[in-house]
């Protein structure tokens, strides 16, 4: 079936936007009225160019997407404005010509690997499928053609592996069968829709690097969809951030990451944390995103907004040129106003008029003035406190005066072998998963230890060890000194477990619906009978609510009143209530968009100050815990591989695998260095590989490394487990120095 | 995928023996065997001797061991009410039953799954919303008001087909209604209101998974690659929707042949229903322990292939569960 759109016919001219988004307005009529999720918004995407789109979750990022696809789901529906492909209109087009465009000209990639795929299916089948729906070939050519395209997507073995089902690929290769489904029939344009989000990092810089090799091998434009600007930084030529259905500002990717001119951008940039320096704060941008029945008149975001002006509360900013970038905001519309020129008019004018070269290049130096004060602004800020911190105490424990917590030795197994019968008749094998592997580290009272890791490598089962949800197989677990096996008193390990609370990720799983959320926080308090009396009680409540920045008032209400930060704030008012010394937090930060996360992050930094308490961090986003950690463990498959200080392990890591895991985080800055490309994915920890489980994946490996399972050893500062550090031949690390030269240590 | 099967022999073993104690259970407890043998003026003499010939003073595993080994060769000894063995009972009815069965589940089938499908792709059409009220009422109302209702309409008022009986059969090895043109008259009533039922569960069924399963990402992707819309509702969501319109299915033929009890009866199609209630009024337990342990007997089979047809429906299910890492 090669019927061909009619669109396809004009779409020869390679000068002509592939993409022309112009006042796209898509709503939702709803028995309360009309939602409109995407408000009016315009936006161009060139031959070869990726647009990134970046914004809040619910920012209306996949509505935008799918309205431009043509699946938009019923009753949604674009209300006005017009979509361009190639110069021709496509939000007119009939259901069959629209489907004829989708996969052939138009193709989208989503989130989630392990669901996009049909499991009944063999990759075979769907990819035949949909090249021969869209071109017209034998099933014999089609095979070779699926065969060619996993071969592409970097899948070994493709011949082979083409007539396996989804279930037996890992999620990085299930991602990149999804890839070679969009690319099957060479479209012009293909909409990724948090293509990595749900990958861990190492093979989200895989995916990431592959996207950008194919787009630019076969002139692909990509619109990029994704809540993570280290991404957009990586991969985008241009930037356009939404904001609760609007654009906010589009520009070059570098000029908006490193010149936001938008208080929105502005903020969203600075509340996200650094891999390669100190902070003690991130800028906070309070409050949240509105909700699409409450988005308030004039600039969405002037709840939230530090120089809203009185216009911002009335009058709605568009978005209008400033420089190269646009901009939707109050602060640098007023150009027209006070008399400058506005670009448009700069614009028009070119060329003919020796003057307005000269005016555009004034507006354009102030607009860059303004951007760059913001910038130092925000700079200064951070050199100011990387200098408080460069005070402190930032070496491993020594001393064993104040460890709240020492874990020795800890290991947990789980057996998951198949049933007996099943052993006996089909050779299934007994299987044992180490999930956590002889695993050391001490954590000092008043500190926060941080354990990061890739899925699967141990880390959440560590912090449930601790808190007595698993029961180790193997080893120890002190608590100021005192083996938590050998208390026996029902009584005393309850006190202890009491001075122990846990944080989860999930903030709308981890809280009873039906209770208020009073009753939420005093559970613990009733539970260990804490106060007396409902006065003491309900004082308390209204003691913690504001310190986790809550309203008393909140109490009464229950928890699907809130949004996802203030849920996690109750959280943690819940782990509060009983006063503990030790706060065990899993992630807690994953579930949330960056500006929120900025703000939960700011309150347990400084409720640990104010309370003194002590932490566990867990967590997969390196930034994160560098942001706030005093030490770190780095875990692979069950073993701890590297601890050290925060700063040290980040900037000067040491471990092979944290130096991989470093190198996978995208660079914020723009600095445009090239990464080291990551190679391999985790296997699986079923089947771990022998003596260094890192050793398929390193690029230090020696002979010593399959046979010997590393010690770890101690040198300055930093315990690393690895044969060739303790050989001493591992290079110096390069990070540290930004322009190292020993970047390739091969 | 052999273990498997030999765990769900061994638990259907289990499922059987059960049901064997309990139709054994039947002569002990349920009336005097003996009593129902001779008259009503033999003699005490008579009377254990009876008792002698027939086991009935061995210990209680002897007896039950006893009737077990007599149940797995199809020997449940004689009818009280008809004297002659009920196996023989059995086999004379089982086809009529069987007959019934498979028509009428094929009718649910074929029609409750194009119903579910075009429900559940249609949503909102008014044709949609009608099939479903319609559904709704077929389930509450109750089998034999459905089979006395189609009876008053075909046959009393239109005169179009049978109110009773098999009509003409044909052997085909088996007495069949299926060959001839009077058998399919015949068959047409009584099936139709056995599967109502059925019907309507499949065509929920089917909605209800469709629903879902054009919810999953799999789908909003093969969308996005421009799959025809017959390729994404047939080949793709369809099949999803399978597996669990076959377990459904599966155990409602096992319910089908119970409440063929009802419609045997309105329609007095002489099915093993028919005898098993006629059994129940002469407390004829020969039969109804033989019954009991044949229903139970095709529900066990019945759930096992529906195990087996998961497998080879469902490619996650089978041997090869190895994941590739790099
Ligand atoms: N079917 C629907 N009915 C009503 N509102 C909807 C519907 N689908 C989406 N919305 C709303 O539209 C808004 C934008 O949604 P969209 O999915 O585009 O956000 P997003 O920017 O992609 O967010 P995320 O990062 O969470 O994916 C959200 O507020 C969402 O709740
Ligand atoms: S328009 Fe006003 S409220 Fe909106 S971002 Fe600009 S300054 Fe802030
Ligand atoms: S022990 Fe060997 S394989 Fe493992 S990280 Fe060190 S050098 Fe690499
Ligand atoms: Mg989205």
């Amino acid at each position: 079936m090669n019927t061909r759109a009619p669109v396809l016919e004009s779409a020869g001219s390679a000068k002509a936007p592939v993409l022309q988004v112009e006042n796209l307005r898509v709503e939702f009529p709803t028995r309360r009225g009309t939602l409109v999720a995407v408000d009016d918004i315009s936006f161009r995407i060139d031959p070869g160019e990726v647009l990134g789109v970046v914004g809040e979750s619910g920012a209306g990022k996949s509505l935008t997407g799918a309205a431009i696809i043509g699946l938009l789901e019923p009753p949604g529906r674009i209300a006005g404005g017009r979509i361009l492909f190639a110069g021709e209109r496509i939000d007119t087009l009939g259901r069959q010509e629209m489907r004829r465009l989708r996969g052939r000209h138009i193709a989208m990639i989503f989130q989630d690997p392990l669901t996009s795929l049909n499991p009944l299916y063999t990759i075979a089948h769907q990819l035949i499928e949909t090249i021969r729906t869209h071109l017209d070939m034998s099933e014999r050519a089609a095979r070779k053609h699926a065969i060619e395209l996993l071969f592409e997507v970097g899948i070994p073995d493709a011949g082979k592996r083409v007539d396996e089902y989804p279930h037996q690929f890992s999620g990085g290769m299930r991602q990149r069968v999804v890839i070679a489904l969009a690319l099957a029939a060479h479209p012009r344009l293909i909409i990724a829709d948090e293509p990595t989000t749900a990958l861990d990092v190492s093979i989200q810089a895989q995916i990431i690097t592959l996207l950008k090799r194919l787009c630019v091998e076969h002139g692909t434009s990509v619109m990029l969809i994704t809540h993570d600007m280290g991404v957009i930084a990586e991969t985008a030529d241009r930037v356009a951030v939404m904001y609760a259905g609007r654009i906010a500002e589009i520009g070059a990717v570098q000029q908006v990451i490193l010149g936001a001119m938008h208080p929105y951008t502005h903020g969203l940039m600075g509340s996200i944390p650094m891999i390669d320096r100190d902070m003690d704060h991130l800028v906070q941008i309070d409050g949240a995103m509105p909700r699409l029945t409450e988005i308030p008149p004039g600039c969405a975001f002037s709840p939230r907004c530090k120089e809203a002006m009185p216009t911002c509360f009335s009058e709605r900013p568009d978005l209008a040129r400033v420089g190269d970038a646009k901009v939707a905001c109050w602060l640098f519309e007023g150009d027209e106003k006070t008399g400058r020129r506005s670009e448009e008019a700069n614009a028009a004018g070119k060329g003919s008029d020796p003057d307005a070269a000269r005016l555009e290049a004034e507006a354009n130096s102030d607009i860059a003035d303004r951007a760059k004060e913001r910038a130092s602004a925000g700079a200064s800020d951070i050199d100011r406190k990387t200098d408080e911190i460069e005070g402190r105490t930032a070496t491993m424990a020594d001393g064993t005066d104040d460890i709240l917590v020492q874990v020795s030795d800890l290991a947990r197994d789980f057996d998951i072998s198949p049933p007996l019968l099943n052993r006996i008749f089909e050779g299934g094998k007994r299987s044992v998963v180490q999930a956590v592997d002889r695993v050391d580290f001490s954590i000092r009272s008043g500190r926060t230890f941080s354990l990061v890791g890739e899925s699967g490598c141990g880390k959440s089962t560590v912090a449930r060890l601790i808190v007595g949800l698993y029961t180790p197989s193997g080893g120890r677990i002190e608590f100021e000194g005192r083996d938590l096996a050998r208390i026996d008193g029902r009584g005393e390990i309850e006190g202890i477990r009491k001075r122990m609370q846990m944080i989860f990720q999930d903030p709308y799983a981890s809280l009873n619906p039906r209770w208020r959320v009073e009753d939420i926080i005093a559970e613990p308090i009733r539970a260990g009978n804490l106060l007396q009396g409902r006065k003491a009680i309900d004082a308390r409540i209204a003691e913690l609510l504001v310190q986790v920045g809550l309203s008393p008032l909140d109490g009464r209400k229950f928890p699907h009143e809130f949004s996802g930060g203030q849920r996690q704030r109750i959280s943690i008012a819940r782990a509060l209530a009983s006063r503990p010394e030790f706060l065990i937090c899993d992630e807690p930060t994953s579930a949330l968009d960056v500006s929120v996360q900025a703000q939960i992050l700011n309150l347990m930094k400084s409720l640990q100050k104010e309370l003194g308490l002590t932490c566990l961090f867990i967590s997969h986003d390196l930034a994160v815990v560098r942001h706030i950690s005093d030490e770190v463990g780095v875990m692979y498959l069950g073993r701890l591989v590297e601890w050290s200080d925060a700063a040290t392990i980040f900037d000067a890591p040491m471990h092979p695998y944290t130096r991989m895991l470093r190198d996978a985080i995208p660079d914020l800055k723009m600095t445009g260095q090239d990464r080291i490309p990551v190679a391999g994915e985790v296997p699986s920890p079923l089947n771990p590989p022998s003596g260094c489980h890192f050793h398929p994946r390193c690029p230090h490996v020696e002979e010593r490394c399959r046979r010997e399972i590393p010690q770890s050893t101690r040198r300055d500062g930093r315990l690393v487990a690895c044969h060739a550090f303790e050989e001493g031949r591992l290079p110096p690390s390069k990070s540290s120095i930004p322009d190292d030269s020993i970047r390739n240590p091969e | 995928m052999l273990a498997f099967i030999i765990r769900r022999l061994f638990q259907s073993l289990l499922v059987m023996v059960a049901v064997g104690f309990i139709a054994f259970s039947l002569f002990n407890f349920v009336g005097d065997p003996v009593n129902n043998m001779v008259g009503i003026d033999a003699t005490i003499e008579e009377r254990q001797r009876m008792a002698e010939s027939l086991g009935l003073n061995d210990p209680f595993p002897v007896q039950f061991a006893r009737f077990a080994a007599n149940a797995v060769r199809g020997d449940f000894g004689q009818s009280f009410r008809l004297s002659v063995p009920v196996e023989d009972a059995i086999a004379e009815r089982l086809p009529a039953t069987l007959e019934l069965v498979f028509v009428a589940a094929l009718l649910s089938l074929a029609i409750g799954v194009p119903l579910g499908v075009y429900t559940g792709l249609h949503r909102n059409s008014p044709l949609s919303r009608l099939l479903l009220t319609v559904s709704l009422i077929g389930i509450s109302l109750p089998t034999f008001l459905i089979g006395i209702l189609l009876i008053l309409v075909f046959s009393v008022w239109l005169n179009w087909l049978p109110s009773f009986g098999r009509g003409e059969t044909v052997d085909i090895g088996w007495q069949s209604n299926l060959v001839s043109l009077d058998g399919l008259r015949s068959i047409i009533l009584p099936a139709l209101t056995l599967c109502l039922f059925q019907l309507t569960l499949v065509m929920r069924l089917v909605r209800a998974e469709m629903l879902e399963v054009l919810r999953t990402d799999y789908i909003k992707f093969a969308r996005a690659r421009g799959l025809t819309n017959r390729a994404v509702h047939f080949g793709h969501a369809l099949k999803n929707t399978l597996v669990p319109v076959i377990t459904i299915t599966g155990l409602q033929i096992g319910n089908l042949i119970a409440f063929a009890i009802i419609t045997e009866t309105v329609f007095q199609w002489p099915g093993m229903g028919l005898l098993f209630l006629q059994a129940i009024q002469f407390v004829d337990i020969p039969v109804m322990a033989a019954y009991l342990c044949l229903v139970a007997f095709i529900f066990v089979l019945i759930n096992l292939v529906v195990d087996l047809l998961y497998y080879t429906i469902d490619p996650r299910l089978r041997i090869d569960k190895r994941v590739h890492g790099q």
